[in-house]
C-alpha cells in the first residue's frame, strides 16, 4: 500500500441550524480552504460562510446580448447583403419581422452558455474522482446529513481541524485521503480515459454530421416522382431495336434559329455571299453586346483589344481592331464566329444565328469607336 | 367568526416526512423491477405508437393523399396535433419557471414530473410538421447555414420563427430539467449498490458534491434559467399563434391570438399533468408528496385559463361584429352554426362550461372528478385547434373554393400514435428517473431550513 495523501477532515451534522452555527464559526475561525455539504441549499449558509454572490448571471448577461446581435447580423447579412430576395414587398431589412428569431436565439445561447460556464467553469465538472467522492461522509451528505469539510492549511495542521470540529459538536470525524488514481491525474482532462472520448465524440459527431448533411439529405426513400414508369432523355430502353430509348428526329430536321451551315471550311465564299440580315438597332446591339460580353469577352476583352481575362491560361487572341478585321465583311466574321478559327472554338452551339449577327453588329460599334472619324465627334 | 392565522405558512409536503424516507420513496420505483401492471401499460402504449408508425409508414409509401387534406384545408390534421402538443408542453415551464419566479413552493413536488412531459410533448409535436412537409428528409434545410444553394431561410416568415421557437423551447427545457436533475443523480449515485447504474449515475451527476459553494451557483443558475424561460414560454405560443395571426384568412388574422393561445396551451397542459399526475401519485404512493391542495391548486390555475379562453371565444364573436368586416362575420357565424358547429359545440362545452366547475370546493378536491374534468379539457382544447383550423380554411373569401374537410382513418392512426409515443416515453421516464425532485422537495419539508434563530 502506498502512503495515502491527506485530503482534509469532515465531521456531520444532524439539523440545519447546527450545520449554520458551525459553518459561522469555521468562517470566523480563519480557516481558508472549507466547504459545508448539504443534500439540499439551505438558506442563510451563503452569508454564514461568507461567499460572495453569484457571478454567474453576468455571464448570462453577456451571452444574451452576443445571442440578440448575432442572430440581428445574420439576418441582416443574409437578407440584406447576400442574397436579397424580396419578400412580400418588404424591405431588405425588415427589423420587426427579426425581433422573433432575435429574442429566441438570445434565450437560445444564454441558456445553453450559462449552463455550459456554470458546470465548466464555475463547478470544475465534469469531475468525478474527487478524494469525497465514494466515502460515508458523501453518502450521508447526499441524504439527510448535513456536512462541513476542512481541509489543512499553512496555520493549521489536521490535528486542530479534528480538534476544533469536535468542539463544534461534529459527529463521525474522519480524515478524508486521495486516492491514488486521483493523485496520478490531478488534472482530470488529461485522463487518457476522458481524452479517448472526447476523441470519441468528435468522431461521431463530426461522422453524423457529414452523413446527414451530404448523405442523408440526398437519400430519397421513395422518390416516385422522379422514377417514373417512362423513358427519359438518355436512357436505353428494350422497345426499340437499336436499343436507344431516344428516337433519331426525321431525316432533313433542322432546329429552330439554327438553318444548317452552308459555307463549310469555305470562309471566303463566306464573306462574299452572306449578308447581315439585322438592322443595327437599340435592340438588337443591347441583344450583341449581351452576348459579346458573355462569350466573347472573357478572351477578347471587353473592348475587343485582346486584353483576356484567363491570366494567359490560353493565348491572347489578336485585337479585332486591326486592319484586317476591320476589313472583314459581317459574312466573314461570322464565319469565324460560327466554325471557330485557330485556337477560338465554334459558337454555333452557344448562340443561334441571330444572336450571332446581332454580336457583329454590336462588334461593329467597338471598331468604329476605337477608329472614329471626324465626323463622328459631332 | 373563527380567527384564521394567515401568516402562517402551510406545508406544502404533507406529514413532515424524515428526509431519508424521501430518497427511499422517490428512488423506490428506479430499484424495483417493474411490475406485471407497467408492462400492460407500456403494451398499450407500444400498441399505440405501433400504429401511428404503420399509418406514417403508408404515408409516406404512398404519399400524403392518404390524409382528410384537400385543396382549402391544406393544414388538416398535423397542424392540428401540432399547435395542441406544443400546447401541452407550457405547462412543464410554466410550473418550473413561472412559479418558481413566483416562490411557489407547492411546484417542487410536481416541476420535474410536468418538466418532463414539457420535453416528451414538444418531441411529439415535432412529429407533425415534419411529417406535414411531406418530405421529412429535407427539413434540414430550415436551418440557416451555408448551403450549395447559396440560399437562406425566409426570415420574415412565422412558419420559421417557428422552428427557432420550438428548437429554443425544446433545448432550454431540456438543459433545465438536465440541471435540476444533477444533484438527484448524485443521490442516486451514492445509493446504489449495482457497479453499472453507479458508473451510469456518476457520469450524469458529472460528479456533484452537495458542496455549498456549488449550491451558490446552483440556485443562481436555477433562477437565471427560470427568467429566460418565462418569456419564452410566453413566447412559444404566441409565435404559435402567429402562423395563424400573420396571414390574412378571416377568423385567423387577429391581435388576440398570442395571448388567447397561451392562455390555452397553459389549460391544456396543466389538465394533462393533471391526469397524469393523478394516476402517478396514486401508483407510487406520493401521496403526501403531490398532495390534494397542490392538486386544487392547479385547479385553480384551470379554471383561471378557462375563463380567460372563454373570455377569449366570446371577444372573437365580438371584434367580428364590431369590426364591421363581413368575411369576419360570416366566418364566425359559420363556426358556431355552420357545417362545424358540432366541433365548435364539443369545445364550448369541454372548454368553457366543464371547468367552471371548479368554482365548487369539494370539486375541486375530489380526485375522479378532476380526473374527468382533465380529460374533457384535454379533448375540448383539442377541439379547439380543429375549430380554428379547419373552419376557416374550410370556408374563406371566395364560396367557389370551400370544402368539406373530413379526416381518414390514416389521421386518426397518427393522432393515436403521437399519443401512444408520448405515454411511451412518459411510462419510461417514470421507471427510469426520479419522477420527483428529491433535492427541491427536501428543501420543503417541515424543519428543513434552519429557524434562524435570533436573527
Amino acid at each position: 500500500m502506498n502512503k495515502k495523501y491527506l485530503y482534509g477532515g469532515v465531521g456531520l451534522f444532524d439539523s440545519p441550524d447546527d450545520i449554520i452555527k458551525a459553518a459561522s464559526e469555521t468562517s470566523e475561525k480563519g480557516f481558508k480552504k472549507f466547504d459545508v455539504h448539504t443534500p439540499y441549499p439551505v438558506h442563510g449558509m451563503d452569508s454564514a460562510m461568507k461567499l460572495k454572490p453569484s457571478k454567474l448571471a453576468y455571464f448570462s448577461l453577456v451571452f444574451g446580448l452576443t445571442g440578440t446581435f448575432s442572430a440581428l447580423a445574420l439576418m441582416y447579412w443574409t437578407s440584406s447583403i447576400d442574397y436579397p430576395v424580396i419578400i412580400g414587398g418588404k424591405p431588405f431589412f425588415s427589423f420587426p419581422a427579426y425581433v422573433p428569431i432575435m429574442f429566441e436565439l438570445t434565450v437560445l445561447l444564454a441558456a445553453v452558455m450559462t449552463v455550459v460556464t456554470l458546470i465548466s467553469i464555475f463547478f470544475k465538472f465534469p469531475n468525478i474522482s474527487h478524494p469525497l467522492h465514494d466515502t460515508q461522509y458523501m453518502k450521508a451528505v447526499s441524504s439527510d446529513r448535513y456536512g462541513i469539510c476542512i481541509e489543512p492549511d499553512e496555520n493549521h495542521t489536521i490535528e486542530e481541524i479534528e480538534l476544533f470540529l469536535k468542539s463544534l459538536g461534529a459527529k463521525d470525524i474522519t480524515k478524508i485521503y486521495y486516492d491514488d488514481e486521483e493523485l496520478k491525474y490531478k488534472n482530470v482532462i488529461l485522463q487518457p480515459k476522458f481524452l479517448l472520448f472526447l476523441a470519441l465524440i468528435a468522431v461521431i459527431v463530426s461522422g453524423a454530421t457529414y452523413f446527414s448533411l451530404n448523405k442523408l439529405m440526398f437519400m430519397q426513400p421513395f422518390n416516385w416522382m422522379r422514377e417514373q414508369a417512362k423513358v427519359i432523355p438518355q436512357e436505353s430502353s428494350a422497345f426499340f431495336t437499336d436499343g436507344f430509348g431516344m428516337r433519331m428526329p426525321v431525316e432533313g430536321t433542322v432546329a429552330r434559329e439554327n438553318l444548317p451551315y452552308l459555307f463549310k471550311n469555305q470562309p471566303e465564299e463566306a464573306g462574299k455571299f452572306l449578308i447581315n440580315p439585322l438592322e443595327a438597332n437599340e435592340e438588337n446591339l443591347n441583344l450583341g453586346k449581351k452576348k459579346y460580353d458573355i462569350y466573347c469577352s472573357p478572351c477578347h476583352g471587353y473592348f475587343g483589344e485582346g486584353d483576356s481575362r484567363l491570366r494567359g491560361q490560353f493565348p491572347n487572341p489578336p485585337s479585332i481592331h486591326s486592319e484586317k478585321v476591320r476589313n472583314w465583311s459581317d459574312g466573314r466574321i461570322f464565319h469565324v464566329v460560327t466554325e471557330g478559327q485557330n485556337i477560338m472554338p465554334s459558337y454555333s452551339t452557344q448562340l443561334t444565328n441571330n444572336e450571332r449577327w446581332a454580336t457583329i453588329l454590336y462588334l461593329r460599334v467597338l471598331q468604329r469607336s476605337f477608329n472614329a472619324k471626324e465626323s463622328d465627334l459631332r | 367568526m373563527s380567527s384564521i392565522d394567515y401568516s402562517r405558512e402551510l406545508s406544502v409536503i404533507e406529514g413532515k416526512p424524515a428526509l431519508r424516507e424521501i430518497d427511499d420513496l422517490i428512488a423506490k420505483p428506479l430499484e424495483t423491477k417493474p411490475n406485471i401492471k407497467f408492462f400492460i401499460g407500456l403494451g398499450i402504449t407500444l400498441t399505440m405508437l405501433a400504429i401511428g408508425v404503420i399509418a406514417i409508414g403508408l404515408s409516406f409509401y404512398y404519399g400524403t393523399g392518404l390524409w382528410g387534406n384537400n385543396n382549402p384545408v391544406g393544414w388538416g390534421f398535423p397542424i392540428v396535433n401540432f399547435v395542441f402538443w406544443v400546447g401541452i408542453g407550457h405547462a412543464g415551464t410554466l410550473i418550473s419557471a413561472i412559479l418558481f419566479l413566483l416562490r411557489q413552493k407547492w411546484r417542487n413536488g410536481i416541476a420535474r414530473f410536468a418538466e418532463g412531459m414539457t420535453i416528451f410533448a414538444v418531441m411529439t409535436a415535432l412529429i407533425f410538421p415534419l411529417i406535414h412537409v411531406g418530405r421529412p428528409w429535407l427539413a434540414g434545410y430550415l436551418m440557416p447555414y451555408p448551403n450549395q444553394h447559396s440560399l437562406w431561410v425566409n426570415f420574415t416568415s412565422p412558419l420559421l420563427w417557428d422552428v427557432f421557437a420550438v428548437s429554443t423551447y425544446f433545448t432550454v427545457s431540456f438543459i433545465f430539467w438536465y440541471v435540476g436533475l444533477i444533484p438527484d443523480f448524485a443521490v442516486l449515485r451514492d445509493r446504489t449498490k449495482t457497479k453499472i447504474k453507479k458508473a451510469i449515475y456518476s457520469v450524469f451527476s458529472l460528479g456533484w458534491r452537495n458542496s455549498n459553494r456549488h449550491w451558490q451557483h446552483y440556485e443562481m443558475v436555477y433562477l437565471v434559467l427560470a427568467g429566460f424561460a418565462t418569456p419564452l414560454v410566453l413566447s412559444v405560443h404566441t409565435i404559435v399563434s402567429f402562423d395563424f395571426a400573420v396571414s390574412i384568412l378571416p377568423g385567423w388574422h387577429t391581435t388576440i391570438f398570442p395571448p388567447y393561445f397561451v392562455a390555452g396551451a397553459v389549460f391544456s397542459g396543466f389538465a394533462m399533468v393533471q391526469n397524469v399526475l393523478i394516476v402517478i401519485r396514486k401508483v407510487f404512493n406520493y401521496e403526501h408528496i403531490i398532495t390534494i391542495d397542490t392538486l386544487e391548486k392547479m385547479n385553480k390555475i384551470i379554471v383561471l385559463t378557462g375563463t380567460l379562453v372563454g373570455y377569449a371565444y366570446a371577444m372573437e364573436f365580438f371584434i367580428a361584429w364590431y369590426s364591421g368586416v363581413q368575411a369576419e362575420q360570416f366566418t364566425f357565424v359559420n363556426r358556431a352554426f355552420g357545417p362545424y358547429a358540432w366541433a365548435y359545440w364539443i369545445m364550448i362545452t369541454c372548454n368553457v362550461v366543464f371547468p367552471q366547475l371548479f368554482w365548487s370546493k369539494k370539486i375541486r378536491r375530489s380526485i375522479p372528478v378532476m380526473f374527468v374534468i382533465a380529460v374533457f379539457v384535454n379533448v375540448g382544447m383539442w377541439f379547439e385547434r380543429f375549430v380554428i383550423t379547419v373552419t376557416s380554411l374550410s370556408r374563406d373569401f371566395l364560396p367557389s373554393s370551400w370544402a368539406y374537410y373530413t379526416p381518414t382513418l390514416t389521421d386518426f392512426g397518427i393522432l393515436i400514435g403521437s399519443f401512444g409515443f408520448f405515454f411511451t416515453f412518459v411510462l419510461l421516464f417514470s421507471k427510469t428517473l426520479p419522477v420527483v425532485s428529491i433535492a427541491e422537495v427536501k428543501a420543503v419539508v417541515d424543519g428543513s431550513q434552519p429557524s434562524h434563530e435570533g436573527h
